[in-house]
């Protein structure tokens, strides 16, 4: 019977292209391989279920398609055999949520040591913002945006003078930190997105989104925006570049401040406000 | 032995049926054009829903031309490109799915099948069709006016939607919001009619539990769509305030194009919830009456009863009652509250239960049936298939932690395109092959089905099963060029030129189906009324194609379910859902 062969054969087809695709996932650079498990797990359950049912159908193709004289059976239903196979399925739905709800408490409680990055993300580029030498970052609104104030903090708020900021360069992180990446976007939707991290989230104006990682291995790796931003989204890049702890320092102490790059003025008033000589 | 699930009856008394009062129509332009005949008006819809759908195929083809073959084609550029993917999918979506399943099927098969003259309300049900058909003039305007149709992406989402960073601000985005307005209230008033005739209007005898898997699935559908669409007509309202009034129903303060906007207050989750809202129980619009019609097809050409009728009428409405509380599972990475994420994964995998449950009872009606693999079984084993496909896709995309890796990826886009483009294409494509002798007393040609369903079948898996990996490997959606990224090697740009080979190739073959369709009207060999041999009252009409009113002089009385197939002890395979039990001829005790 051909017609159950090709079915047959698109079920093994399939297996056979998932073991040999050349296309795969990236290498992972975070902490996030429980993701990567998780999916896995899946691939094995979903994966038997489609063989199974594919499979049965074509047998059922093969073995009872219309011969002269074949009568079908009248079996209108199996109560028994339905709630086996509800039930089982509902193990099978269990044994992929319990990890993936697992997977995602870790995904949403970021670790206390966890220091913060700022990403924002605006048609069609990114800027990213580190807390200075007082680890805290000041605060930020978009009405504050200006030619000298690009990613628009408050030139009133102290703890903005110190804030590392990096207008269309690239982000480095340092590796083996938990870091919490803020994302905020002064524009419309965009999102932060890194294959090799596996996390992304969108970024979303007039809001603060968040995500946290740990760089587990050092690298260049590319950032692409991940939500339609309009006519250039395919072309809003830049690069994430995890260093050891030296590079990484010797990176940070090339960037500028906020005080530095918004000129004197600011630098006097932040001293003012802040009660300093 | 054999359980009986049904109750028998013993006879039903052979009352007089009350005949209602029709319309009736008095000149060509009455009876072809504004028709009050439900079989008219499922015709106009089903025309008007396919030839906009052949510009969503062609949208398809200039999109695949540049993903496959970057920089080849210099008459698309980044905007063009967005606005083709918008488009697609709109069309695909809303005007082409949704209104051949509900306008079109539901219209021809709700009367025949429940056994009544017509829909209930039958001058609203006219309205619904041209507010329909306003509604896609509205839409392909856009194509024609200045900066042309919105580049938003099909779901809109606001900011960029109404910003001037996006193609189609100007005018098409203000038109494709009208357009959607126009499409609900004109749904709303077909929907309304489908749902009373389903409760109203059915034959004597025709109780709930005895209505075909069909009208289940559309009756379902409906009400659903009745109570998600109001969520995209807000969204839509307050969006074209945002954009006509300066409200700020979704905009908060933003930079448009770099300087500050008069906007303010407002939040873009706001939208995205609205439209999801609508959104999900929008998959399952598409999907049940899918569900329904391929479970007759199955039926039918397998010669035996549906396994399961009870357990399949339950998972329906399951299905359908559950889909209103998964929308957020579009927006685990939106940026919304992340406790949120627990629900909506679970109430996602639960409703993974009653969907598998009908894929099991489609199979196991295969076992031990008599399958005859004509053109309409061939694409119900296709819709297994790639519904199966897609529908386990969706245990990956639901289940929470595992859509942050995968969303806005190819992965996504091969997911939804297999389990609500392919699947219920197939099912409609099965539908029109086992209903046109119905509506035209003709076949359509078997050779060239068979053919149109083989290239349709292999390549759209061939289309769609690979390009999952392009998403695992990283590649985002809605990309005009991958341009240069480290992590896409050079063999993702050959898959990508493949799959749009062979999205050129089933795009043919849709014109050799066509064709078919055209040439059967004339040459096809003539049907009869009942060439499958199927129970369902449709095939038991007096006439064929059926006339005016339906029934000729009396209503059918209905004694049994739809799946009265292979009954032990009948004379032949089949026994019409209108046939009076003493003339079954069941010998003593077969069915005890």
């Amino acid at each position: 019977m051909v017609v159950a062969l090709i079915l047959l054969l698109v079920a093994i087809g399939s297996v056979l292209f998932h073991i040999y695709s050349p296309w795969w996932w990236t290498p992972i650079a975070t902490n996030w391989a429980y993701i990567d498990h998780t999916i896995n797990i899946t691939f094995w359950i979903t994966g038997f279920v489609f063989v199974a049912v594919i499979a049965f159908m074509a047998y059922c193709v093969f073995r009872f398609h219309h011969k002269e004289g074949r009568r079908a059976d009248y079996n209108p239903e199996n109560k028994r055999l339905e709630w086996w196979l509800s039930v089982g399925t509902g193990v099978g739905v269990a044994a992929m949520l319990a990890p993936g709800l697992i997977v995602w408490h870790q995904f949403v409680t970021v670790p206390a040591d966890a220091t913060e990055v700022e990403v924002m993300g605006q048609q069609w580029q990114w800027s990213f913002r580190l807390p200075g030498k007082d680890g805290r970052m000041g605060t930020s609104d978009v009405r504050n945006i200006d030619p000298d104030n690009p990613m628009g903090l408050n030139r009133d708020d102290a703890h903005a003078q110190d804030d590392v900021v990096i207008e269309s360069g690239d982000l480095h992180l340092q590796v083996g930190k938990p870091v919490k990446i803020l994302l905020r976007s002064v524009d419309v939707l965009h999102d932060f997105y890194v294959p090799e991290f596996r996390a992304k989230m969108d970024m979303v104006p007039g809001a603060v989104t968040y995500f946290w990682i740990k760089p587990i291995r050092t690298g260049t790796f590319d950032v692409l925006c991940a939500e339609l931003c309009g006519a250039a989204h395919y072309q809003m890049r830049a690069k994430v570049i995890v260093d050891e702890e030296g590079e990484y320092h010797a990176w940070l102490e090339q960037q500028k401040t906020f005080a530095e790059l918004s000129g004197g003025k600011a630098v006097v008033k932040a001293t003012y406000q802040s009660g300093g000589k | 032995m054999v359980d009986i699930p049904y109750d028998r009856i013993a006879g039903i008394p052979p009352a007089e049926v009350p005949d209602v009062e029709l319309y009736h129509p008095r000149s060509w332009w009455t009876r072809y054009v504004f028709s009050q005949d439900a079989k008219v008006i499922a015709i106009q819809y089903s025309l008007t829903a396919s030839a906009i759908g052949l510009v969503a195929l062609v949208l398809s083809w200039l999109m695949r031309l540049q993903l496959g073959f970057p920089g080849t084609f210099s008459f698309i550029d980044a905007n063009q490109y967005l606005q083709f993917i918008t488009m697609h999918g709109m069309i695909m979506v809303i005007y082409l799915l949704t209104a051949l399943f509900l306008g079109g099927f539901g219209n021809y098969l709700i009367p025949l099948m429940v056994g009544a003259r017509d829909m209930v309300f039958p001058y609203v049900n006219m309205l619904s069709y041209w507010v329909y058909l306003l509604a896609v003039l509205v839409l392909a305007s856009t194509f024609f006016v200045p900066g042309g149709p919105t580049g938003a992406g099909w779901t809109l989402y606001p900011p960029q939607a109404i910003l001037s960073g996006t193609p189609g601000q100007d005018w098409g985005i203000i038109l494709m919001m009208a357009s959607l307005i126009l499409f609900i209230i004109g749904f709303t008033m077909g929907g309304l009619n489908y749902v009373v005739t389903v409760l109203q209007a059915r034959t004597r005898g025709m109780t709930l539990m005895r209505l075909p898997l069909t009208v289940w699935g559309i009756f379902t559908a409906t009400v659903m769509a009745l109570l998600a669409f109001p969520a995209l007509f807000v969204a839509s309202v307050m969006l074209l305030f945002d954009r006509l009034l300066g409200t700020s129903f979704f905009m908060p303060s933003l930079l448009e194009m770099g300087t500050l906007s008069k906007y303010g207050g407002g939040s873009p989750l706001l939208f995205q919830h609205l439209f999801w809202f609508f959104g999900h129980p929008e998959v399952y619009i598409v999907a049940l009456p899918a569900f329904g019609i391929v479970s007759d097809l199955i039926s039918t050409h397998a010669r035996k009863n549906i396994f399961g009728y009870r357990m399949m009428v339950w998972a329906i409405v399951a299905i359908g009652a559950l889909s209103f509380i998964v929308w957020a599972h579009h927006m685990y990475v939106s940026g919304m509250f992340p406790q949120f994420g627990y629900f909506f994964a679970t109430t996602t995998l639960i409703i993974a239960i009653p969907t598998a449950i009908k894929v099991y009872n489609w199979v196991l009606t295969l076992w031990r049936g008599d399958i005859h693999l004509r053109v309409p079984m061939l694409f119900a084993l296709g819709f297994i298939i790639t519904f199966v496909n897609g529908g386990l896709t969706g245990l990956f995309l639901g289940n929470v932690v595992v859509d942050v890796p995968l969303s806005d990826t190819m992965f996504v886009v091969a997911h939804f395109h297999m389990v609500m483009g392919v699947a219920p294409i197939m099912v409609v494509l099965g539908a029109i092959y086992h209903w046109y002798p119905k509506v035209t007393g003709r076949m359509l040609n078997d050779v060239l089905g068979k053919f149109h369903f083989w290239v349709t079948f292999l390549g759209a898996y061939l289309i769609f099963f690979p390009m999952h990996y392009l998403g695992l490997l990283g590649v985002p959606r809605r990309y005009f060029e991958l341009g240069d990224a480290a992590f896409i090697p050079s063999s993702a740009h050959s898959l990508n030129a493949f799959i749009s080979v062979v999205a050129l190739a089933v795009g043919f073959s849709q014109m050799v189906f066509l064709f078919n369709l055209v040439w059967s009207l004339f040459k096809g060999e003539a049907s009869g009324g009942n060439p499958w041999r199927a129970t369902t009252l449709e095939w038991q009409t007096p006439e064929t194609p059926p006339g005016h009113g339906n029934w000729g002089k009396e209503l059918p009385i209905v004694y049994r379910w739809a799946y009265d197939y292979s009954v032990p002890g009948a004379e032949e395979d089949f026994i019409p859902q209108n046939q009076p039990p003493r003339a079954t001829h069941v010998v003593e005790g077969a069915a005890s």
